[in-house]
Parts: C-alpha cells; structure tokens; sequence
C-alpha cells in the first residue's frame, strides 16, 4: 500500500471508503486534488480470484455458505465484518440492546449491501412540518435532486419512472421482469389495492459507460461482482480514482482523532497501523470523515483538545445523538401454487425484482410515518440451511411432517420456490435521547475508547410495527398463501427488529442551520472547525423509509463540490 | 403414490449397501462394523482473509467425535438419505463428515448433536439389547419409525425426535449443497445468462401474463450492450 512521506500536506484526507467517503475521494481527486484515502480495513477486489467468491457452488466451501462470527450473511458474502469484531466490543447502556454493524475493508458496507437505492422525496426533507416530530432538514428535495440525477447516469440503478410525488422518477436502466413468485404478489397487493413497482436497484441492467460490465444475472451482488455491474464504492468509485495518480491508499489504517492546531482547525488526522500497531499521523488541509455514522462519532468525540473540550465538532453536545435506524418485520407464507415447480434459471437479479412504496402518506394512523415493502422468494441457489424442516408444509396438506429415506427427495422438490415473504423497512422518529457516547471505561485493542449506545424505540415504531404484521398478512394471503409461523404481538413488539438491526443507522452528527442544535451545516461542514467535513450517514435529520446509500453518495458528492468551489475561493 | 409405503420399501432394501458387514454379534462392541463413505476435501480455497484460513485451518485438525459418534452419524445419514438411487445419497455426498465439520463450526451444535447420540444409544439397549450401530437393521429402522414425526406425543421420545429431526435436516442440506444433491434437485441457476421472464409456457400454466404497461418498463435484452442514453425528461432512448 501507499506509504507516502509523513511531511506531505494532503488536500483532502478522506477517512472511510464506503459510499461517502468512496463517492468524496472520485470527486475530489477528478478535481485535481491530493487525496490521501484512509481505510482500517484491508484492500479488497471481486475481480481477483484470491478473493472471489461470485459463481462459486456451494460444495467449494466446507460450511457451504453457512454464516459465521466474521461473515454474518454467510460464507461466500463479500462483506468482511459483522457485529462482532475482533478486539473492537461497543457496549450498551440502559434497556439498551443496539446492533452495531461494521466493515473493515475497502469499499465498506457497500460490499454488501441489497443495492436498493431509493431517493429520499420532497416530504423526507421536512416531516417536521408534516408531523411536529423532530426537525426538518436544511436542505430540501431541489437541492439534491441535481445530485440525484448526476448519480443516477454515474453510478447506474434500474428502475421505472412512476410519478410518484415522495417517491422520485429519475434517470432509469431498464427493469428486470418480476419473478413468479413476485407475479402472485402483484396481483395479491392489485386486490386489495395496493400498488406495486419495479424496484429501484444499482445493477447495470445495460451498458453505462466502456470500464462496467453488464449484469449476467447470477442474483449474487452480496458477493460483490466480478465485472462491476453492481455498485460498490471500491469498484464504481476508489480505483477509478486510484487510476488518475491523485490519490494515496492508505488501507489497514484505523483513524483514532482528527488532529486540531492552536486555531481549533484540523491539521491532520492521528492514525494507528492496524498490521504492526504502529502509530502515526497524516497531514491535510482539510478532512473528510466517512467512517459511517456512529465511527464518525466516535472519531469526532475522540477528538479532544483545549478548543475542542468535548470532542470535535460538538459544542452543542449533539455529537451521537438523534441516532437512528430504520424499522423492520418480516413474515412469510407458504404458496400452494407454487408446489412442484417445473426448474428454470430465476436468479435475476439480487433480491427482489419488485416493491411497494409507501401507499398510506396523508393517512389517519396510529403512528406517524411510513414503510415500504421487499418482496422474497424464488427457485434460488441451494445453500447451507436448504433443506431444513423439508416437509413442515405437509401440516398444511393433511400429511405427515417428518420422516426419512428417498421419499423426502420429492419433498424437496415437491416444496423448492413455494415461498413467498415480506419484509417491511420504515422511517423512525429521531430522538435526542437516543445517543451513542463514548464509554468512559472501556477501550479496543488499539486503546481507543468505545462507543456506548442508549437507544429505545417509542410508540410510533411499535405501532408502525403492528400496522406492518396486519399488512403483511393480508397481503400474503391475498396473494395465495398460507401464512407461516405465528403473529407476533405487544409482547415482542410486533416483531420489530433491534435498532441497528437493519444496518441504516444515521443522525449522529446531523446537519442544520442552527449551530447549538447541530453539528454540520448542509454541506456537511462542521460548525465547530471550517476544514472539517462528514460525508456519511450521520448528517441525516430523518432517515427516510428509503435504504440510504444513494442519499449519502448525493450527500456526499454535494459536500465534495463544496470544498472544491471553497479551496477555488481559497476560504479552505 | 402411497409415499410411505415407497419410502419403506426403499429404506428396506438399501440400508444393507450402506452398512457393511453387520452380521457382527449384536452384543459384542468389539464387532467390526465398516461403513464407506465419499471422503470430502482436506482444504477449501474461495477467497478468505488470512484469519479464515487459520479458523478453518484449525477446524480440520480438531477432532470432536469419537469414531463410535461418527459411525452412528453415517448410519443415520445413510438412513435418512440411502445410496440406492441414481444420483446417489447422503454416504456418496460426503455425509458423515459434513456434519462433523460443521458441528465443530458451530459450538452449540456440539451438545446436542453428542447428546443425541446418547439418548439414541441408552433407547437401543433398553429396547434391543445393544446400542444404535449394533442392533439389527429392522431394529434401527424401528427405531427410527419412532422419532421420525413431528406428531408423536410420547414424552420419553421426545428428546430423540428433536435429535432425528435436526439430523434430518444436516443430512438433506449437506447433500443438497453437492453436485449430487444439485442433479437431483435439477437446479438451473448460478451461471452467466440473460434472464429474461419467466418461461411463457410457465406463465400459461399459472394463469399469468406479463402487462403491456409493466413490460415497457423492463429491459429490452438485445438492446442492453448499447450504453444508455436519456433526453431531458428522464426517457432512455438507447
């Protein structure tokens, strides 16, 4: 990896290679800026067969596919971290139970994630004046469009342009035609008069540009794609702008602090070598913190110094705080429709070819703020867990459940691709009171203090949950099925997933005009020191239904604009 | 098809194959018993980190299972998925070993997998003398009749329907990750291709048709190697 002299004044150090800081690093690089990217994790490329794990069979691993402590999705998924790191624990404070999702390798989170890529619309900015609850944003819908637009014809999604007011057409590839399974569903939701779209995915249904391939459809994006025709920043964003000669690499390097000078300004940022534990630091004219949401926190509050008491950037004491994440449920049903399947190539590709947006905006609910529906299913590839619990549907058809020999083979069959499930994502309220902090006892194996959460969900997400089980199981039934596993009520919150569960934490270091209420403004400039930036997840106000990589990379690329036009002015 | 009465028949006449020389004395441990099975590869390579390659490393060298459990894992896997067929059966698919290798993977498989061992050896003796891999076939496979189904309600069993169940389902996923197990599934996927729908004659049989409104939204697949192009209102025109 690059090992650049220490001296060397970077333009930019951007710390994180994800979606943020993957999208900061192309734009400020293509600009003609030094960049100096720094990762903790390690260098990564799908192309490389050291690395891949596209197209294998699942006999090629021992477990075939299973999930283990370091690969929470399974074997073959790309994404090199999980919930539980080696040497970097994160604690819980009071009636808290967080799940705390890390990367550690180039390219971040975007290595797995479902590719959904949904833009926020003119009602995410400002639910505060549609509900009362939280705040709205800085910025509204027309400030990003721009940014939307640009990414969409940079980075490629499929989808369809539909109209829809909160959910915003853009500039589409082709979609994918719906699956079977997804059929039965469009026409269960019709009847009830629920609508139902194409979904709106980074996956190179065409041709974009000549350095991208096209999607062969293998449905395997989670494990990352070997001609680039899904998006993930190390692919789409770090090696084009590695290509150009502007940026340094630094990978397995563990950003501690961000190093301020006697004028409060960042001079740099303090480093420890995650291979040999060595220390260090890099010097920069600015800094762009891309960490994700609760490690840009943990960075800003562990940067302490005499003009910065507190931590960097958190003179109003909102460091860590609003943080949230999307709600989630899911349900699943079995389809007698689909019992013995004739077998063709479904895989598409990942995930669902289908969605239903939020439909109930304007609504009386007992909650405020909505959800959009995933769609599961299909003939997919055979993998470790296949074949669990072979006939249990047999309860379902008179017949006896269990059992041994050559007969379960038509079981198999019998049962592959009957499956239809839901999985609902929905927009939280941000709270103040939901904060992560640093602990004040416990450090990593670097001795870098952790980060604590105190997180409880209130009654709009409770309640948003049990309207999510109520509309799953009318829709799974309308569509044919036979409703699997039982209703979960109050007692377990409607099966409303654990905050942090749906890996779309945001709000840590939020944007606003307001410096004592606020941690950025709405380029992602700290209040607190001019030279200092976040480009990830934590200058969100309100998450949103939607899944937010393709708000953060619009985010971001806004922010990085904003350096260049402020460096041409020479305020940075 | 009476499901059940093909599935004994089959069982019946296949369990033999697996399990070699048992004319052994059913009361004597010392009995040799043979079982053969397709062994499984010492080493894997599909893009680990260096720290996976030592966790894995460190599974193949452990040993958990004493031969007697390993023995009664084949005998049980070749019970619930028999070689006589044509695409083979648990023993060909590399079973017992899958199962060893994954119970050491995941350390709350460990008790219940050496416990369900136990209860199954300690119900053989009571009811036939000897333990599991060293009473009759019929006796095994009476045995078996016995904590196969979800619907038995006696108590005393309840411990080896919950043992048989989960060997069920490590035998059926570990054969069904193999190629035999791909062969015999028929499954199609995992391989480059241009998925365009769902086969009409498929649709036909479902009573389903894709709309002419929701088609035009959906990729033109002789057209997805032209780079795209939008005018001004968000259209591709590529």
């Amino acid at each position: 990896m690059a090992q650049s002299l220490q001296q060397e004044e970077y333009d930019v150090i951007v710390v994180g290679s994800g979606a943020g800081g993957g999208m900061a690093t192309n734009r400020l690089a293509n600009a003609g800026l030094k960049v100096a990217l720094v990762e903790a994790g390690a260098f990564y490329d799908p192309a490389d067969e050291e690395q891949r794990t596209q197209l294998r069979y699942p006999w090629e691993s021992p477990r075939r596919g299973a999930s283990t402590r370091r690969r929470p999705f399974g074997d073959y998924n790309s994404c090199i971290g999980g919930w539980d790191l080696d040497g970097e624990p994160y604690t819980q404070g009071d009636n808290t139970d967080f799940r705390w999702w890390r990367a550690r390798m180039l390219g971040g989170r975007t290595n797995h994630w479902g590719r959904i890529s949904l833009r926020f619309g003119p009602l995410d900015f400002k639910r505060y004046d549609s509900d009362g609850l939280g705040d709205n944003w800085p910025i509204g819908y027309e400030d990003i469009k721009p940014y939307y637009d640009k990414l969409d014809k940079f980075v490629g999604v499929y989808g369809s342009n539909e109209g829809l007011y909160n959910d915003p057409d853009g500039y589409f590839l082709p979609a994918p035609k719906p699956r079977l399974h997804e059929l039965y569903y469009i026409k269960g939701a019709r009847s009830l008069g629920v609508p139902v779209y194409p979904m709106r995915k980074s996956v190179l249904t065409k041709r974009i540009n000549d350095t991208r391939g096209v999607c062969f459809y293998c449905r395997q994006c989670s494990r990352a794609c070997g001609v680039h025709a899904d998006f993930s920043s190390s692919t789409v964003l770090v090696y084009p702008a590695l290509e150009g000669g502007q940026v340094d690499l630094y990978t397995n390097h563990m950003v501690r602090e961000v190093v301020t000078g006697a004028d409060g300004r960042a001079t740099g940022v303090a480093y420890i070598n995650t291979e040999d534990g060595s220390q260090g630091e890099l010097r920069g004219r600015t800094v762009v913190l891309a960490a994700s949401a609760c490690s840009t926190a943990r960075i800003l509050l562990n940067s302490k110094s005499s003009q910065h008491t507190d931590g960097l950037g958190n003179s109003s004491g909102h460091v860590g705080h609003y943080l949230h994440d999307s709600t989630g449920a899911s349900r699943a049903a079995f389809l007698p429709d689909l019992m013995d399947r004739e077998i063709y190539n479904e895989d598409g590709t990942t995930g669902g070819h289908v969605y239903t947006p939020w439909w109930l905006e304007g609504e009386n609910l007992d909650f405020t703020r909505g959800y959009h529906l995933e769609i599961g299913g299909g003939m997919g590839m055979p993998s470790y867990g296949f074949g669990f619990a072979v006939n249990q549907y047999n309860q379902y058809l008179g017949e006896r459940v269990g059992g041994y020999g050559n007969g379960l083979r038509d079981d198999i069959r019998r049962f592959y691709g009957s499956r239809l499930s839901i999985a609902c994502r929905g927009e939280s309220v941000p709270q103040f009171s939901n904060y992560c902090e640093l602990d004040p006892s416990v450090v990593d194996k670097w001795g870098i203090p952790v980060l604590r959460f105190n997180y409880q969900w209130t009654e709009h997400e409770i309640n948003q949950a049990r309207h999510m089980q109520d509309t799953m199981e009318e829709l799974l039934t309308a569509a044919g099925g036979i409703l699997l596993g039982s209703k979960p009520g109050a007692d377990r919150d409607y099966g409303l997933t654990k905050p942090g569960e749906i890996i779309h934490e945001v709000g840590t270091t939020r944007m606003g005009d307001n410096p004592n209420a606020s941690v950025t403004n709405s380029f992602g400039q700290l209040h607190d020191a001019s030279n200092v930036f976040v480009a990830d997840a934590g200058t969100f106000v309100s998450q949103a239904d939607k899944n937010p990589t393709w708000t953060i990379m619009a985010l971001s690329w806004r922010t990085s604009d904003y350096i260049i036009e402020q460096m041409n002015q020479r305020n940075l | 098809m009476d499901r059940r009465e093909t599935l004994k028949s089959l069982l019946l006449g296949s369990l033999g194959a697996g399990v070699i020389a048992s004319t052994g004395c059913a009361t004597n441990p010392s009995s040799n018993r043979a079982i053969t099975w397709t062994s499984l590869p010492e080493s894997y390579s599909y893009g680990r980190t260096e720290i996976e390659k030592e966790y894995d490393e460190a599974l193949f060298a452990e040993t958990y299972f004493s031969e007697h459990e390993l023995l009664t894992i084949a005998v049980l896997c070749d019970i619930i998925l028999p070689s006589d067929h044509p695409n083979g059966g648990a023993l060909d698919a590399g079973l017992p070993e899958f199962v060893e290798f994954m119970v050491k993977d995941r350390e709350r498989y460990k008790l219940p997998v050496r416990g369900g061992i136990a209860w199954l050896d300690t119900y053989a003796i009571d009811e036939f003398g000897a333990d599991f891999i060293n009473i009759s076939e019929q006796q095994r496979l009476q045995i078996c009749d016995r904590i196969a189904y979800q619907d038995v309600d006696d108590p005393e069993l309840q411990p080896g329907i919950r043992f048989f169940s989960f060997m069920r389902d490590l035998t059926l996923t570990g054969y069904y990750t193999t190629e035999l197990g791909f062969r015999d599934l028929g499954y199609q996927g995992n391989t480059p291709n241009v998925w365009d729908g769902v086969p009409q004659h498929i649709l036909d049989k479902h009573g389903m048709a894709y709309e002419e409104e929701w088609l035009e939204k959906c990729v033109d697949q002789s057209r997805r190697d032209i780079t795209a192009e939008w005018d001004d209102d968000m259209n591709l025109i590529s």
